[in-house]
Formats: C-alpha cells, sequence, structure tokens
C-alpha cells in the first residue's frame, strides 16, 4: 500500500526539500506516524501535544477535508494523494 | 518608516521580522504585527488628523506600510450614517451604518485590506500578486494591482455571482474558475502559494492585508467623535474584519485617542447555510467545526474559516454573541435597508440587517446603545440576490399613466 503524501514549503525543512513523500499507511494517523518515523521532528509540526491535529493544519484525503471525515483515523486508500495544507485566511 | 516592531505568532508568541511570511514557522498560526505603541502615544494625538486626508493612511502610524504608498491613497473615509428610520424599523435607538459599500475603488471593504497588500508587494518587490476569493478581494486586489502595475492571478469557486467576475477581469487580471467551494480554492491558493514566488494576498501576505481591516473600526470611532459604540454588528466569513475592528479600538484606547476601557460589545453575523462561527459562540466555544457552504450570501461562503477562532474569541470575551438568518432573511434585510436609507448592500449587508432585527427581538442587544452596523459591500455586485418584478411597460400617454398609477398615494 502506497499512497503520496503532499509536503507543504513550511515542513519541508523536515523532509530534505522534498514536496511528495510515498508511504504505505492505512489511515491518516498512521501516514503522521509514518512520517515521524522517517523525518523526526514533522510529527510536532502537524500535531498538538495531544496529538490532535493543530488548529492550523489541515489535511486533506483526496482533497477532502478530514474534518468532514473520521478526522486522523480517516482511511487512506492506495493510491491516495494526502495533502498538508497550512490554513490560510479569506472572506470578510 | 513605520512603528512596526514585527511579526508575533498569535498562538504561541514567536517572534518574527517584518517579513513576507504565512504563518509561524512553528505552529502554523497567523501573525500578528506588533507596533512600538508607546513610540506611537507619543506622536499621535486627536490634534495630528487635524489636516489629514479622511483616508486610510490618516492612521499610517498605526498601520504596516514603511515606503510612501503607491495605492489606496483615496481609500476609505467611508460615511458614517446615522440610520434613523432603519432604527425605528428594528428598534435600535441609536442606529449607525458604516457604509463601505462606497469604498474606493471596487466597492467593498476589501479596498481597504488590498491597499495593505499590494503596498507590501511593492515593498517586497514582488512580480505579481495572487489571491483566492468569493468575489470582492477579487475585484480590489485586481483594481489595486492594476493601479500597482502588478500581474494578478485570481483563484475564485466556480459559482460566483457574474458582477464579480466582470469586475475582476476588466482590470487585466488572470481569473481562474476553480471547481469547488471557497475552501477547496484557498487549499488551492495555498499549494501555488508554496510553488510561485508571488504576493498571495491573504497567504504571504495575511499578517499585512489584514491590518487594512482596523481602519474600519478606526473611522467609526473618530467618526462618533472619539468613541467606541456600544455594540457593532459585523458580518463575519473568514472572521477577520470582526477581529481586526476590535484590534483596531483596543489600540485607539491604549495609545489614548479614545477613553478606555472600551466596552463595546461585538456581534458577529452569518448566513444560516454557512454559520461555523456562530455555531461555536452559540456552544460558547472557539472550537470551529467547518461546515459546507450553501447560502446566496456568497461573500460569506466559507465553511473553514481560518480567524473563526478568534473572532468566537473576541465576541465571547466582550460579552456579545451572534446570530445566523435564512437566504430569505437576508434578501428582506437587503429590502429593509435600501427601503428605509436608501444604500443598496451585497448579501453580507443583508446578513447584518437580518442579524441585527434577530438580535433586538431576542433581546440580545442593547436597544438604547450606540450601535454600529457594518455594511461591507455594495447591491450592484449581486443582483441575482434580490427577486424583483419586472417594472410596469406604457405607452408613452399621459392616460396610460394614469391609469397605472390609480389608487397610489400621491400629493394632491
Amino acid at each position: 500500500m502506497s499512497l503520496k503524501v503532499v509536503i507543504p514549503a513550511p515542513l519541508r525543512k523536515h523532509t530534505a526539500g522534498a514536496e511528495i513523500v510515498e508511504v504505505d499507511a492505512a489511515t491518516v494517523q498512521e501516514v503522521i506516524d509514518k512520517l515521524e518515523v522517517r523525518f523526526p521532528g514533522i510529527r510536532a509540526s502537524v500535531c498538538d501535544d495531544s496529538g490532535s491535529l493543530r488548529r492550523f493544519i489541515n489535511i486533506y484525503v483526496d482533497g477532502e477535508d478530514v474534518r468532514f471525515l473520521e478526522n486522523l483515523k480517516t482511511e487512506t486508500r492506495d493510491g491516495v494523494e494526502v495533502a498538508i495544507v497550512p490554513a490560510i485566511s479569506g472572506g470578510v | 518608516m513605520s512603528f512596526v516592531k514585527g511579526l508575533r505568532c498569535r498562538e504561541c508568541g514567536r517572534e518574527y521580522p517584518a517579513e513576507l511570511q504565512a504563518g509561524c514557522e512553528h505552529c502554523f498560526a497567523p501573525l500578528e504585527v506588533d507596533y512600538h505603541y508607546d513610540a506611537i502615544a507619543n506622536v499621535l494625538t486627536r490634534d495630528s488628523f487635524a489636516n489629514r486626508p479622511h483616508t486610510i493612511f490618516r492612521y499610517r502610524e498605526l498601520l504596516p506600510i514603511e515606503s510612501d504608498p503607491v495605492v489606496g491613497m483615496a481609500t476609505g473615509g467611508t460615511p458614517l450614517v446615522r440610520a434613523d428610520r432603519l432604527g425605528r424599523e428594528l428598534g435600535l435607538d441609536r442606529l449607525y451604518l458604516k457604509n463601505d459599500s462606497v469604498s474606493f475603488p471596487t466597492l467593498s471593504f476589501k479596498d481597504r485590506v488590498t491597499a495593505m497588500a499590494v503596498n507590501k508587494a511593492a515593498e517586497f518587490n514582488l512580480e505579481a500578486v495572487g489571491c483566492a476569493s468569493t468575489g470582492n478581494l477579487a475585484n480590489s486586489v485586481a483594481a489595486n494591482a492594476a493601479a500597482a502595475g502588478l500581474p494578478a492571478f485570481i483563484l475564485i469557486p466556480d459559482n460566483l455571482e457574474q458582477n464579480k467576475i466582470v469586475a475582476t477581469s476588466i482590470y487585466g487580471a488572470t481569473l481562474i474558475k476553480v471547481r469547488g467551494n471557497y475552501d477547496d480554492v484557498n487549499r488551492l491558493c495555498s499549494q501555488i502559494a508554496d510553488r510561485h514566488p508571488w504576493g498571495f494576498v491573504n497567504v504571504n501576505l495575511r499578517p499585512y492585508y489584514a491590518e487594512g481591516s482596523k481602519t474600519f473600526g478606526y473611522e467609526i470611532a473618530e467618526q462618533l467623535g472619539w468613541l467606541a459604540p456600544d455594540s457593532i454588528i459585523v458580518p463575519m466569513a473568514g472572521g477577520a474584519l470582526i477581529s481586526k475592528i476590535y484590534k483596531g479600538l483596543g489600540e485607539l484606547e491604549r495609545i489614548g485617542l479614545i477613553g478606555g476601557p472600551v466596552t463595546t460589545r461585538l456581534y458577529g453575523a452569518q448566513a444560516a447555510g454557512c454559520n461555523p462561527i456562530v455555531d461555536a459562540v452559540k456552544r460558547g466555544s472557539i472550537d470551529i467545526r467547518p461546515v459546507k457552504p450553501n447560502t446566496i450570501a456568497k461573500s460569506l461562503a466559507i465553511g473553514n474559516p481560518a480567524d473563526g477562532y478568534y473572532a468566537a474569541g473576541f465576541i465571547l470575551k466582550t460579552g456579545g454573541t451572534a446570530e445566523d438568518v435564512t437566504d430569505q432573511q437576508i434578501r428582506d434585510g437587503i429590502q429593509l435597508l435600501a427601503e428605509t436609507e436608501g444604500i443598496f448592500t451585497e448579501t453580507a449587508g443583508g446578513v447584518a440587517v437580518g442579524v441585527a432585527k434577530k438580535l433586538v427581538e431576542q433581546g440580545k442587544i442593547d436597544r438604547r446603545g450606540i450601535t454600529v452596523i457594518a455594511i461591507t459591500g455594495n447591491g450592484l455586485k449581486t443582483p441575482e440576490a434580490v427577486n424583483l418584478p419586472n417594472p410596469e411597460v406604457i405607452d408613452a400617454k399621459i392616460d396610460a399613466f394614469e391609469e397605472l398609477v390609480k389608487g397610489a398615494a400621491y400629493v394632491a
């Protein structure tokens, strides 16, 4: 099982500059766990001390915000794209 | 030269120099511009304003602009209108409207923020500017980029009102419709900003751009005679405007331009079809649960509001509250404002007026205090939102006219 993770520019200091990282994982939680094994320190940028997703980090599985799915328990099929995207502003 | 001290993370407090940066490197929270307030207080007094033009740069010491501005020199200074007829309809004794539906150059309050963003883009020598937008920001970025001679790349959801599209394309901007809602557009915009070295108004220029909204609050206070209103009702999409109005009033108090403590209650307004901030406030929480927008108030249709936490927090802290209104109540609000005050606002203004009505009915707002409703955009941009009957057609004959108006009230 292999899927692509899109790493945003501010996190690429952990991935030696790589924008796309391939991992094997069945859930978003597992994606983060696997990333942490390969790139120690990246978890603390994505999750807070309790392990929840940071307030200003969004994770999308094939374009859908995981908060509309099962959050970190969201399943990640083979071949999906998991994008980590910092929240940005807009609107009134 | 400005009085900017630097950028500070709104969550963890880490400090950064005033450069091009989207968010905190540690926790990704938004950055806030911090100023040398004591130094500002030393140079800025009420007398300072006697000979300054009524534009956003009237408050230059409180804005993050280093060089002489290249755009926005005619922006700001919109009317604060005493609204007795609307006030009687709503049951508010001392009602004012801050009317940014006549903002220069693109008829929404966004002109205040894009003036900041485009001037900073010029200061940073950026090649181009871009944004994700629900329409008003698109119009304003396109216009101010054109005025500054910068190319603009603008991404919008594919369901926006026609006039907002025309009023962006006309300035020569590269306008791209993205299939999906604003939150989809915003995600894409963030990923584009990762790859292209442009100034994205709501990404890497965000700390500066948002500061422009403070002038909305400064003007209200100055126009009231250096006084903060008792209540202010503000439409919310991302939640930045209401947060920055609150910051602005606090700054005026801090530097001694208005007496403290500021006791203004903030009231947030959203459409029922996109109400994540209202929902949090009603739970007494700042925990925002994103939604999928479905409302005619497209300028407010942000289901995942980046400043929602702050907006909800400030509303709760000031003892205000938040409400939402249905699409029909939004149309009724637009109509009521037009018929009582002669101001044609877009859907966001209809949301604010509709929410004002609801707050009075629920007894949640002080009817005798000074209330300001923020009218943030112009109705000519969203004519689709109102369903009006076509006018009668008659022959050019006096009898035809008399026949048509017979029975109508007239002055003898």
